[in-house]
């Protein structure tokens, strides 16, 4: 018994993750097929875009910004070892647009926007507001979850776009002033070497990220146990897991991307 | 109108519900009465389906409840929750008419706010209080919008929790008064939830007590007072000594 105790405890481990996963992944197809189903919710869908997309702007914004100059830095020193400082301008881009773009973007909409989803929803929920909508002969899972994850698969994508500019702009500003670049061929050499499909794969990971946000904020909110106590852990849990599986997806849309 | 057969519910260990039967007929005002904890709201929410029985039937208008479209059912009925569930992210009018305001029983905006606005006056409430959002409001003033609410398409069937709980007395008697006038005026069928005995002998004309998990006695409200049941007379007469244990 003391022997196989272990096992016991990582296959009951396995199953819940596996339940878990199997759950999650009902919740989001239920969702999604909600958005292909009358009635919709314009209101709601605008709402969730200004929450998710316009108030994000200003974190994702100044986030891109110091990491494209502390980017700049970074590949300077390194590229300087072996007489490659001609490199910031294209690596800054190409980093910002495939990788830290869409990932910082996500991980920032992630802490703002899971967290105040499923705040929201499990407010909502623990407040009875979920069994009223339901009484009133409007679905949650369409007038709640839907909208919010249509508005933030496509309000992400954007963000990083503004990000991945914001982000270049970044590293272009450190470059002139603290690099001694010129200002016309840093732009040039920006321009040359960055390919739409860097932006592209970015902005779809963007999608996927953003996705992953909605999703998770709007499932854990659903599930939230009683009380105040119950909705501090599904908002915790929402931000914990959409980060990780952000990073996941990161890794996994990589793969997919580019190991030709 | 309203029947359940043999329904049980239980949360893990804590078996609430053992075995409901209750019968309610069209067009009548059924309390019921029972010690906190004792599975009412519960028992509200079975027939809703927002909790589902574990056993059981559970047949409104002669047709199991968890048949056919959810959106007809759900069309029939409105419900005042225990603690108002009022949407903060909207204000007072647009929850009182929000059923009003989508779905197929939509209609053009001004027509639903007078009509939110006609209801808040009902529930006792000025027309400015309709611009408000519901955090703005004191508790009772929330109940009394949820009430608003749940009157405002005008159900077939409505469901108090606790109506008057939290309001003074005047206002209780306004809404024991309108609950009264609905079921009158209306021909609505109505299940209220209440602890308070005045409200019980305005508002009932049958009263049925939860007790156990099971309905310990139903009668008109006319035998209440004559039963001989120790628990109803306990209960009637909120004596501290008798079968119903004061630590539950
Ligand atoms: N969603 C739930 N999950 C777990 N337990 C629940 C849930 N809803 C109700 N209960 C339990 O069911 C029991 C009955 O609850 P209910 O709310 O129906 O009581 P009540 O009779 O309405 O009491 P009160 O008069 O105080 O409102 C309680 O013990 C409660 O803890
Ligand atoms: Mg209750």
């Amino acid at each position: 018994m003391t022997l196989t105790y272990p096992f016991a405890v990582l296959g009951r481990q396995v199953l819940g993750f596996l339940a878990a996963v199997g759950r999650i992944a009902i919740f989001a197809l239920t969702g999604i097929s909600h958005l292909f189903r009358p009635p919709f919710y314009p209101k709601e869908f605008l709402t969730a875009l200004l929450q998710i997309g316009y108030f994000s702007l200003p974190v994702v914004g100044l986030t891109t910004l110091f990491t494209g100059g502390a980017l700049a830095l970074q590949i300077y020193a390194g590229g300087a070892r072996f007489s490659a400082e001609s490199v910031v301008p294209s690596i800054v881009a190409i980093g910002m647009a495939r990788e830290l773009g869409p990932v910082l973007g996500g991980l920032m909409v992630a802490a703002r926007v899971a967290s105040s989803i499923a705040a929201e929803i499990g407010t909502m929920k623990v407040t009875e507001q979920i069994d009223a909508l339901t009484t009133l002969s409007t679905e949650p899972m369409k007038y709640l979850v839907a909208p919010r994850l249509l508005a933030a698969t496509l309000a992400v994508p954007v963000l990083v776009g503004i990000g991945d500019s914001i982000g270049i702009m970044g590293g272009y500003l450190v470059g002139i002033t603290r690099l001694d670049f010129n200002p016309a061929t840093y732009l040039k050499n920006t321009r040359e070497f960055l390919e739409f499909w860097d932006v592209a794969s970015g902005l779809w990971k963007g999608a996927a990220f953003g996705f992953i946000v909605a999703l998770c904020g709007c499932y854990f909110g659903m599930n939230s146990a009683r009380g105040a106590q119950g909705v501090g852990r599904a908002t915790k849990t929402a931000v914990v897991t959409a980060s990780v599986l952000i990073l996941a997806a990161n890794y996994v849309l990589t793969e997919v991307f580019f190991s030709a | 109108m309203i029947e359940l057969r043999d329904v049980h519910k239980a949360f893990g260990p804590n078996h609430v519900l053992n075995g409901v039967n209750l019968a309610l007929p069209k067009g009548e005002s059924m309390v019921i009465i029972g010690g906190s904890g004792t599975g009412k709201s519960v028992l509200l929410k079975c027939v809703l389906g927002l909790v589902t029985p574990d056993k059981g039937e559970i047949l409104v208008g002669g047709a199991p409840a968890d048949k056919g479209s959810r959106d007809a059912f759900l069309a029939r009925f409105g419900m005042l929750f225990q603690g108002g569930a009022l949407f903060d992210s909207l204000p007072v009018w647009q929850n009182v008419a929000f059923r009003l305001l989508r779905g197929a029983q939509k209609r053009p905006k001004d027509e639903a706010r007078a009509i939110a606005v006609e209801k808040l006056r009902r529930v006792g409430l000025k027309p400015a209080v309709a611009d408000l959002f519901p955090a703005e409001l004191s508790g009772g003033m929330q109940k009394r919008v949820g009430l608003a609410r749940a009157i405002a398409a005008e159900p077939e069937i409505i469901f108090f929790d606790e109506p008057t709980t939290g309001l003074d007395p005047i206002m209780s008697g306004v809404i024991n008064e309108l609950i009264r006038e609905i079921v009158v005026e209306m021909g609505a069928t109505a299940m209220t939830i209440t602890h308070d005995m005045t409200s019980v002998r305005a508002i009932a004309d049958r009263v049925a007590m939860l007790h156990g998990g099971v309905i310990r006695w139903t009668g008109p409200v006319s035998e209440m007072d004559a039963t001989p049941d120790p628990y109803v007379q306990q209960f009637i007469h909120g004596r501290a000594e008798g079968p119903i244990e004061s630590v539950r």
